[in-house]
């Protein structure tokens, strides 16, 4: 078993796993250091997802599609946005909603573009576009770290989501920063979506299946540092990966167990078990500013 | 009466939103409103299976209601639901010599201890270790469905998904053995409980001490713990009554439907009861309402099918949701400013 | 007006600095700036005093654009500003320091420092560019700023320094600081006025909001005075005395008080507080062994600069939060270790300091927030208590059902006070109980503190407001830093001595 883990092809596989993590957390990320919440990762995925295969089947291409995916999710997110930021609706409530709403819609114009409740067509115009996009989210991980810390937006940003007070009273606009936080988001997001779609050729009913709420645990994990929720992601993938190669040896972890794993160690984290974790001061709170 | 306004809103724009979706994939909006209609209220059956399809709905709406009314969120109900149905259908396989009049209560209160202890680890997590229930309801979520993978795997009967069946004493009867004119339809006596149990949560929230201390805490927990209210219980207890109420949702589909445990039977109540909660503003009389707007939704949604896919009812109901959160404050403020 | 606030002959710069005309803010029902006008002319360090609540912190607000006046006319540098915002005035050249400081506590100083105007190295932040220049301004003026530091680990006095840069590296010429002196030591207010004083030389303008008379006389050269929402003076410190300022801050003559009623039964010990110690999450300490006793039929007031253990000795003694080490006694039970219930119980009253956080909840009804003083009222008990209390105190409008949110702050604070009263009692402990509260209702809530002392109850009474106390309490005790430096009888006839004792003890003088 041990020479099944040490292959390339396992690393391969725990990466083509931890890719639409890693891009929604890096996402979520954004999102929450800004200082909105986030539960909507899920549907942007599958939005992401959606349309980046409509993209790719009606633009003939995988260049189609990849654009398809980032621009379905960014204006999915600017759907948020609107409801969260500019008309101060719940986050909680407004992300649970859109879920929903990702769901049923993709189900919705799935039956109506391609008249099956389950799947789209195969399309091949993929092709190997999933080797690029893997070295694609490795530099956007390195980018946006650079950006949240480097850069003068990134300071704005972490400012924002800190003590927006202090940021509107030096003349930034928390508004327009988690605007664009929040697009950023979606088009991350969007781009893990398109990767999923890709990587299966095809887009399937509710295929994102859960791994928004990981990629959340994840950023939660990496406490809310671009960098160290890629790497949570990965741990996460890790595991994953691990758990398909085990079942398919035989060996005894079963696999519910394996698959609780990113749960409980992200319940475990906010427990405050493990390290203190430090969640940006203004998550959550949209006041006047 | 304020409050009222959000919910019209939102309502108005998903009827928007789902015109809008019907035209863009050929179809014609009155046409689809009416078939919606018909399949629903305009027969016998159909009310039947709107009341079927509301019960649950009732519950989980009860579910999120209480929570949100104390200040919390419980996105959890998927989860408390689960494990309640599954100990309802656990306890009622083995009252074969009890008589109904003890059965029935038992496997009920086995579903809502089921769901009153996953929300209340989630409720001791909140309370003292301080740690969002937002997302600890929803790792749940997925920790249960994990856990119920393996349980399944060595208790479900061979070769199907689901438990044994419960013994006939722990049966609840169908609503159509008394009234005929529902022919057949799956609502079951588990709504009158449903109903019994939003005039018990208004009754324990609006006419009791504990129901003060809850709104207390939900309205501003700093006043209450200065006041002498213990805001880490509250919010404990009302974790674990919100994980009870869903888990009753057992005595529909268990104990009034199918007659055993399966798995996915829910098919996302558990969210729904979310959109209920918040279109019934929290209130027990609102819960009851928007649950049978939802429950005559869901069934509407299957008499379209032909003509529209029924997701549609899925998008009306998330677009319903965000409405109503998005108006909510708007509303005020505008209310605020006129004042 | 405008010859002095425009350019002069010469073409050099306009003489006024800032300035305002006929400037009106309201909130709600409540006029926070009533007509007022202003004018502060370059190099000046031109305080801006009044009591709490007199309007100073709307009026710099205005003059800031951090929120401009619903009528009047904001002027800087002579020009008259139209449309009056942050951006506005920072790109004339005016800063403020908050009161409350304005710092992202997870940056850094210079982070803080730079914030919103960044200086570019690519399309990165200039951090080093950042630092250098804010060693250059620190050094110039005698800050001492680390520009690596996180704000989190800095002091008070440190932050505010930062604050000052701020202001500083953003050019500003106008300085505006909001009662800057609050919260810092002795040590520290010094260290402040040496930087003031370097600015000034420098030809900067100051303009201080204070309400302690003797930052003024050392510092100004010109003091508007500020009473109830209206500019009642404006003088030159050098030429006045702190009498005469006080007087004009206050209004009326100190007279005599009438002589009080007492409290005719058996006087013990009600409230006994030993050694009590309460740390804050940085671990410095709130408060540091304090001990005091107060007997019922007795009133114990306790005076002190905002942020010297106040808010945490009612806390303390309520329950509410909890004490590192000490003990406290009620009516000789040791309830150190009791819950915020349990307490109660035991006949602890509590009005708390901050109304809207943790007095009351503005969704609820009057009766509803009665109720929260002891949530075993119920139906008709509960209406025969609230209508007590909107009786007694007469609350307006007199309607049990009512919003809270739509009663004044006054109002709100009578209910609170009654509902706290109205249970049975054997000590009271209030913090600032008539903050933001118009005058009648002060009237009212000292008539009920004061039945309460005839009544036999002990009473702890703390107050930012020195005339309350010496309206109300027997003795007087101060806090600083954390501990109690002093302790004086109220004696009516030594009133103007012992103002200038407690201020002396409140600023540390004690030590």
């Amino acid at each position: 078993m041990m020479h099944t883990i040490l292959t390339l092809g396992f690393a391969a596989a725990v990466i083509r796993i931890t890719v639409p993590y890693a891009l929604a957390a890096l996402g979520g990320t954004l999102s929450e250091r800004s200082g909105v919440i986030n539960i909507a990762l899920e549907g942007l995925l599958l939005i992401g997802a959606f349309t980046a295969t409509m993209g790719a089947y009606f633009g003939h291409g995988a260049i189609a599609g990849v654009l398809g995916g980032v621009i379905g999710g960014a204006a999915f997110g600017a759907l948020y946005a609107l409801l969260v930021v500019t008309l101060r609706g719940d986050q909680i409530v407004c992300g649970v909603a859109l879920n929903l709403l990702a769901d049923g819609i993709t189900r919705f114009l799935l039956k109506a573009t391609f008249d099956s409740s389950s799947n789209s067509p195969r399309i091949d115009a993929w092709g190997d576009v999933g080797t690029r996009l893997i070295a694609l989210t490795v530099v956007l991980v390195a980018l946006f770290h650079a950006v949240v810390y480097w850069t003068p937006f990134g300071l704005r940003l972490r400012a924002v989501g800190e003590h927006p007070e202090a940021a509107a009273s030096l003349g930034v606009r928390p508004a327009r920063i988690r605007w664009v936080a929040l697009l950023l988001a979606g088009a991350l997001a969007g781009l893990g979506g398109a990767w999923l779609a890709a990587d299966q050729r095809q887009f399937v009913a509710g295929m994102s299946n859960g791994r928004g709420y990981i990629a959340l645990a994840a950023m939660i994990f990496g406490g809310w540092r671009p960098a160290r929720a890629a790497a949570a992601c990965l741990l996460f993938g890790l595991a994953e990966a691990m758990q398909i190669a085990l079942q398919a040896a035989g060996v005894g972890v079963p696999g519910w167990a394996v698959q609780m794993l990113p749960y409980v160690l992200t319940m475990v984290t906010l427990a405050g078990f493990i390290g203190r974790s430090h969640a940006p001061r203004a998550l959550g709170r949209i006041d006047d500013t | 009466m304020k409050s009222i306004l959000p919910p019209l809103w939102a309502t108005l724009i998903a009827l928007a939103a789902a015109s809008a979706l019907i035209i863009a994939v050929g179809g014609g909006p009155l046409a689809v409103y009416r078939l919606l209609l018909a399949g629903t209220w305009g027969n016998g059956y159909g009310i039947g299976q709107v009341l079927f399809k509301t019960t649950p709905l009732i519950f989980t709406g009860l579910s999120v209601a209480l929570a949100l009314r104390a200040g919390l969120f419980n996105i959890g109900a998927e989860g408390q639901l689960t494990v309640g149905a599954f100990a309802t259908a656990m306890v009622g396989l083995h009252c074969a010599h009890l008589p109904a009049v003890v059965a029935v209560p038992l496997a009920l209160v086995a579903g809502a201890l089921g769901g009153a202890l996953v929300g209340a680890i989630a409720g001791a997590l909140k309370a003292w270790r301080g740690a969002h229930e937002v997302i600890n309801t929803i790792m749940l979520n997925f920790i249960v469905r994990a856990v119920m993978v393996g349980v399944g795997a060595h208790l479900f009967e061979r070769e199907q998904i689901h438990t044994a069946p419960v013994a006939a004493s722990a049966e609840l009867p169908r609503l159509s053995r008394f009234i005929p004119g529902l022919h057949g339809s799956a609502a079951n006596a588990s709504l009158f409980i449903a109903v019994a149990v939003a005039l018990a949560a208004w009754w324990l929230v609006e006419r009791t001490r504990a129901g003060f201390r809850l709104r207390a805490v939900g309205a501003s927990p700093d006043a209450a713990a200065t006041s002498g209210i213990s805001v880490p219980r509250v919010q404990f207890f009302a974790l674990a009554l919100s994980g009870a109420v869903a888990g009753l949702v057992g005595a529909n589909f268990v104990l009034g439907y199918k007659h055993y445990y399966e798995d996915g039977f829910s098919g996302g109540i558990g969210y729904m009861g979310i959109a209920v909660a918040v279109l019934g503003r929290s209130r027990p009389l609102g819960v009851v309402l928007a649950a049978l707007l939802f429950g005559t939704l869901s069934q509407g949604a299957l008499a379209v099918n032909a003509v529209v896919p029924k997701e549609l009812v899925d998008v009306m109901t998330a677009v319903i949701i965000f409405s109503v959160a998005a108006a909510a404050p708007s509303v005020r403020r505008r209310l605020e400013a006129a004042a | 007006m405008s010859e002095a606030a425009t350019a002069t002959a010469s073409g050099g710069p306009p003489a006024e600095a800032i300035g305002c005309s006929h400037v009106w803010t309201r909130f709600g029902a409540v006029v926070a700036n009533r007509d007022v006008s202003l004018s502060v002319m370059r190099g000046e360090v031109h305080a801006v005093i009044g009591e709490n609540g007199a309007g100073k912190s709307t009026l710099m607000r205005a003059l800031y654009g951090m929120h401009p006046p619903d009528a009047g006319e904001v002027r800087i540098g002579g020009e008259i500003i139209a449309r009056p915002s942050v951006p506005a005035a920072i790109a004339r050249k005016v800063g403020m320091v908050h009161q409350h400081f304005m710092l992202v506590p997870t940056l850094t100083a210079a982070e803080n420092v730079v914030l919103g105007r960044e200086p570019w190295r690519g399309p990165f932040v200039d951090l080093r560019r950042a630092e250098r220049e804010i060693g250059e301004l620190s050094e110039r003026f005698g800050l001492r700023v680390e520009p690596r530091r996180l704000v989190s680990s800095l002091s008070v006095g440190e932050a505010q320094r930062v604050e000052i840069v701020k202001v500083l590296w953003r050019g500003a010429d106008v300085l505006i600081l909001d009662e800057p002196t609050a919260v810092l030591t002795p040590l520290e207010v010094g260290e402040l006025f040496g930087v003031l004083r370097e600015l000034v030389a420098d030809g900067k303008t100051v303009v201080l909001v204070t309400h302690k008379l003797d930052e003024v006389l050392q510092l100004a050269t010109r003091v508007t005075v500020m009473r109830r929402g209206e500019v009642v003076g404006s003088l030159d410190p050098r030429n006045t005395t702190a009498g005469e300022l006080a007087r004009t801050m206050v209004g009326r003559d100190l007279v005599a008080a009438p002589p009080r009623p007492i409290f005719a039964g058996e006087s013990r010990e009600r409230l006994r507080v030993e050694g009590l110690t309460v740390t804050r999450d940085d671990g410095t300490r709130a408060l540091d062994d304090v001990s005091l006793s107060v007997r019922g039929g007795e009133i114990l007031g306790v005076a002190g600069v905002e942020g010297n253990g106040q808010s945490e000795l009612t806390l303390a003694i309520a329950g509410v939060i909890a004490q590192r080490s000490g003990r406290i006694l009620v009516d000789g039970h040791d309830v150190s270790h009791d819950s915020v219930r349990a307490r109660r119980d035991r006949g602890v009253a509590h009005v708390p300091e901050d109304r809207h956080a943790r007095g009351v909840v503005l969704g609820f009804s009057i009766a509803d927030n009665v109720r929260l003083g002891d949530d075993a009222l119920d139906g008709a008990k509960l209406a025969k208590v609230t209508r007590s209390v909107i009786d007694r105190l007469d609350v307006r409008p007199p309607e049990p059902r009512a919003t809270m949110a739509t009663l004044s702050g006054g109002n709100q604070q009578k209910v609170v006070v009654g509902r706290e009263l109205s249970r049975e009692h054997g000590v009271l402990v209030c913090a600032q109980p008539t903050r933001g509260v118009d005058v009648g209702a002060i009237e009212r809530i000292h008539a009920e503190i004061a039945h309460a002392r005839v009544a036999g109850k002990a009473v702890l009474l703390v107050s930012a407001d020195l005339d309350e106390l010496f309206a109300l309490a027997d003795r007087i005790g101060v806090l600083f830093r954390g501990r109690v430096v002093g302790c004086v009888d109220n004696v009516p006839e030594r009133r103007a001595e012992l103002r200038g004792e407690i201020a002396a003890l409140m600023l540390g003088a004690g030590t």
